[in-house]
């Protein structure tokens, strides 16, 4: 059934094009298709951000990644500091009709923190929510919880009535085997309303007349195709057959810049990228661990030529990092950004010091489908530390197959990029990697180090609801992660889109997330 | 015969269980679903709770039971990644893999046979040796590399052919077509011809050994001394008895065709089978991986039955032991 009403809107589409040429269609042409429609499906991202298009949240981002009201006007948090209470936008209408209310905000926060939802990380501090009146809602959370706006701009609002009618209140639980109403069908407030969906082929939203905000865009049709092969996406841009992509192959870039109908979008990813050490006993050859020593991290710091790197590997589009966050992040300041130094001589000598054996053998733990140029920059890393006589041993191979090593500690240093998402904010890296293993916290801490001062600072971060005090705790623990060189940031990695002359403008956002609400397209096309 | 098909039935579920019991332990070396499927933030508990419910927890044996049982009742349960039932995915995606596979096979025909003949007839000449040396090179090229060759110049270059996905389909019943609508069939051309590269040169080589090995026998060298025209001697006599092997092979290459469609429908972003299971595989996706690998070995296993038992049928001599024994 499903299937044939999709054809049935292809078609249409297709009748169109033939004689709708005033409209603006943006064709997209990702890396990959979305999971599937339902933005609570499955914890990608990249998922999230398409469907962002037609789900909102009670916040959301503006041009400058600053945090505004959307389907929330205003909110405060109430005298016993854990409840916060938002007053609702007036007059919001759901893609199929149904007004916005307290209902729906209650009904949703309930399904992404249902026990089966993947996404319930989300919501950290979440206990519950109440309906006041019909645009009034009171977050009630575990404790002082200061990130709750950051948490909400990627909570997507669903209708409540609209789930109940299709059995979709709770999220698809893949445990149990059964498939939801929500995976093919989609009902918003956003500015785009989801027209047709072919998986792997097609996507297709059409503008929201609508939408209770002023369009910013002219769009009147995106057209989400993923193209998965680098090569053939860039030929799909050459010859025009897609208008947009987001992922603009870094080896192709001087090539699209020469066509005469692309225009390259450049800048630098949010996404540091660091190396982490292991701070077990032994190593998984079985050897004493030197890595616990900080001279031995700082000899390994020291070893690492970032201008190389830099120049060689990255070809001049990546900037090089001294801090574990990138400069907008709040929390970095400009000291935590000041670079080591490169220095094999001192390497040598701290590693003689330390009385590291020559030759140590340690794995280095890569992936092959992570960072940009992943590969290429583990390799120059390891030569680099080859040359002041170690030997690490380098094992790159696919996410899903590195995953497992990296948390249950089989392996020993490992990269790690980590663009503060969802929060952007430094208590993002400061709670889930840095700080010690603790339910919520310390997830992504690998290496399994413990330094309580540093658990005490980030704590107290994360119960300070002040703004510039919090700030400053987080800044002191990033600059203790510095001190002791937990993890070594080498750099902010490029990012790259490309868009062919048709499109007048598309802001590129440094978290790599297109957000096409802000983009036009030129008359002529 | 009965006791033969019931041996070569029992063969065939014979190897399907084999085949499901090394995808299984395949997967295991795949990598962790769970750490696909959760975002950032989720606890260390969350995780494994999420293990704990998919029932990657169990023991071996219990998972692999459970898999075959489900199985043999066509239940593969849902994607992990597309939350959707993985019978239904890859019901989707079968249409645009078999419209590929049946084009590439065409093409393969309608190319392979008459160069084929050709490099039999006219032995030594120039335009056979062409032919033998481009044979040489679609053997040797990689088909990814031809599909984004054949991109480069007609997508960017010439702008002809749309340089991926399968234009607008239309539906006849379940089965989505793209063979009725321009774009669809435009959009099959560059794709089915970077699958049959490799399907034309087999082809060919074959047409030309059986054709050399024809044109030596006895009732061709009457047919020409009859004075039956050359043309008719050659293409019709001589090639109607090579044709059988080449419809045999064909047969059996149609599976290959579906496997190796990945690569293609990768290159040229095809909704097919291959592309589900490349994805699948990013994402360790396990139900779709394990329902992909079944189904496309149950393509290969019917097709070698069927071969077999015509085979059997045509030629008693290749009935089992135990019938010849008591015949």
């Amino acid at each position: 059934m499903k299937l044939r009403h999709l054809m049935l809107a292809s078609a249409a589409v297709a009748a169109l094009a033939g004689t709708a040429q005033a409209e603006n269609v943006l064709k997209w042409g990702a890396n990959r298709d979305i999971g599937s429609l339902d933005p609570y499906s499955f914890g990608d991202s990249f998922t999230i951000n398409v469907l962002n298009h037609v789900y909102e949240g009670l916040v959301r981002y503006n041009k400058d990644l600053k945090i505004e009201p959307a389907l929330a006007e205003s909110w405060e948090i109430l005298d016993d500091q854990i409840t916060w209470r938002f007053k609702l936008r007036e007059g919001v209408t759901f893609h199929n009709g149904n007004p916005f209310t307290a209902q729906d905000v209650v009904a949703s926060l309930t399904r992404v923190s249902d026990e089966t939802s993947p996404l319930k990380g989300n919501l950290p501090a979440y206990v519950s929510s109440k309906v006041v009146d019909d645009l009034t809602v009171d977050i009630t959370l575990n404790g002082t919880y200061p990130l709750l706006l950051n948490d909400l701009t990627n909570i997507h609002i669903f209708d409540e009535e609209w789930m109940t009618e299709h059995d979709a209140l709770m999220p698809t639980d893949v445990g149990a085997g059964t498939e939801g109403y929500a995976t093919y069908n989609a009902n918003g407030t956003g500015p785009f309303i989801v027209e047709s969906r072919q998986p792997d082929a097609k996507t297709v939203f059409v503008a929201n007349p609508d939408w209770w905000d002023e369009p910013q865009h002219n769009l009147d049709r995106i057209e989400l195709t993923p193209v998965g092969s680098a090569a053939t996406r860039v030929a799909a841009l050459l010859s025009g057959e897609i208008s947009f992509t987001n992922d603009a192959p870094v080896q192709d870039l001087p090539r699209l810049a020469a066509a005469p109908n692309v225009e390259v979008l450049e800048g630098v990813d949010l996404r540091t990228v660091m190396i982490g050490f292991p701070f077990r006993d032994t190593l998984t050859t079985g050897e004493p661990n030197p890595f616990v020593k900080k001279s031995v991290r700082e000899a390994l710091y020291k070893a690492i030529d970032l201008d190389l790197i830099h120049q060689k590997v990255m070809r001049g589009k990546s900037r090089n990092a001294g801090a574990t966050v990138a400069p907008p992040i709040p929390g970095y300041t400009e000291a935590l950004d000041e670079l080591p130094g490169y220095d094999p001589e001192a390497s040598k000598a701290l590693l003689a010091e330390a009385g590291v054996p020559e030759g140590l053998e340690f794995e280095f733990n890569c992936l092959s489908d992570g960072l940009v140029n992943e590969e290429q920059f583990c390799q120059a890393i390891a030569s680099m530390w080859s040359r002041i006589g170690l030997s690490p041993k380098l094992d790159v191979a696919p996410r899903a197959v590195q995953s497992p090593k990296r948390t249950n500690g089989k392996t020993d240093v490992y990269t790690l990029g980590w663009a503060t998402l969802p929060l952007l904010d430094s208590y993002s890296p400061l709670l889930q990697i840095f700080h010690s293993k603790d339910g919520n916290a310390g997830v992504f801490n690998w290496g399994g180090w413990s330094y309580p001062e540093l658990d005490a600072l980030i704590d107290a971060a994360g119960s300070e609801l002040d703004l510039d005090a919090r700030l400053a705790l987080q800044t002191e623990a990033l600059q203790m992660v510095k001190d002791e060189m937990i993890m070594i940031p080498l750099h902010q990695q490029p990012m790259a889109w490309a868009v062919t002359e048709e499109v007048a403008e598309m802001p590129l956002f440094p978290d790599a997330k297109p957000r096409l609400w802000f983009a036009k397209m030129g008359s002529g096309s | 015969m009965i006791a033969f098909l019931i041996k070569r039935t029992a063969n065939a579920a014979f190897v399907m269980l084999a085949v499901a019991l090394l995808a299984f332990v395949i997967f295991r070396f795949f990598g962790d679903p769970v750490e696909m499927m959760v975002n950032e933030q989720a606890t260390l508990q969350d995780r494994i709770e999420l293990r704990e419910r998919l029932g990657l927890n169990d023991g071996f044996v219990t998972q692999y039971t459970r898999f075959v049982t489900n199985a043999v009742q066509g239940d593969f349960g849902i994607s992990y990644r597309n939350q959707q039932d993985v019978m239904v995915l890859i019901k989707e995606r079968f249409p645009a893999t078999f419209e590929l596979v049946l084009v590439a096979t065409v093409i393969s025909l309608v190319v392979g046979i008459p160069a084929g003949v050709i490099t039999a007839v006219y032995r030594d000449s120039g335009l056979a040796n062409t032919l033998q040396l481009g044979s040489i090179i679609g053997v040797s090229l990689p088909s990814f590399v031809v599909g984004i060759l054949l991109i480069l110049a007609f997508s960017v270059s010439l702008g002809w052919l749309p340089a991926f996905g399968r234009g607008e389909t239309v539906d006849i019943g379940w089965w989505s077509t793209g063979l009725l609508t321009p774009s669809g069939r435009a959009a099959l051309v560059l794709p089915a011809i970077s699958l049959s590269t490799f399907q034309v040169t087999l082809v060919m080589r074959l047409v030309r050994a059986e054709m050399l090995e024809t044109l030596r026998a006895d009732y061709i060298k009457f047919a020409r001394a009859r004075g039956v025209p050359t043309r008719r001697v050659q293409w019709r006599h001589a090639l109607r008895n090579c044709l059988m092997p080449v419809i045999t092979l064909t047969g059996m290459q149609i599976g290959n065709l579906i496997a190796f469609a990945l690569v293609t429908e990768t290159v040229f972003q095809w909704p097919g089978m291959g592309m589900l299971f490349i994805q699948a595989v990013t994402f360790v996706d396990l139900p779709v991986m394990a329902a992909y690998l079944l189904i496309v070995s149950l393509i290969f296993v019917v097709l070698n039955t069927l071969v077999d038992i015509t085979y059997a049928w045509v030629d008693p001599r290749l009935r089992d032991d135990s019938a010849r024994g008591n015949g």
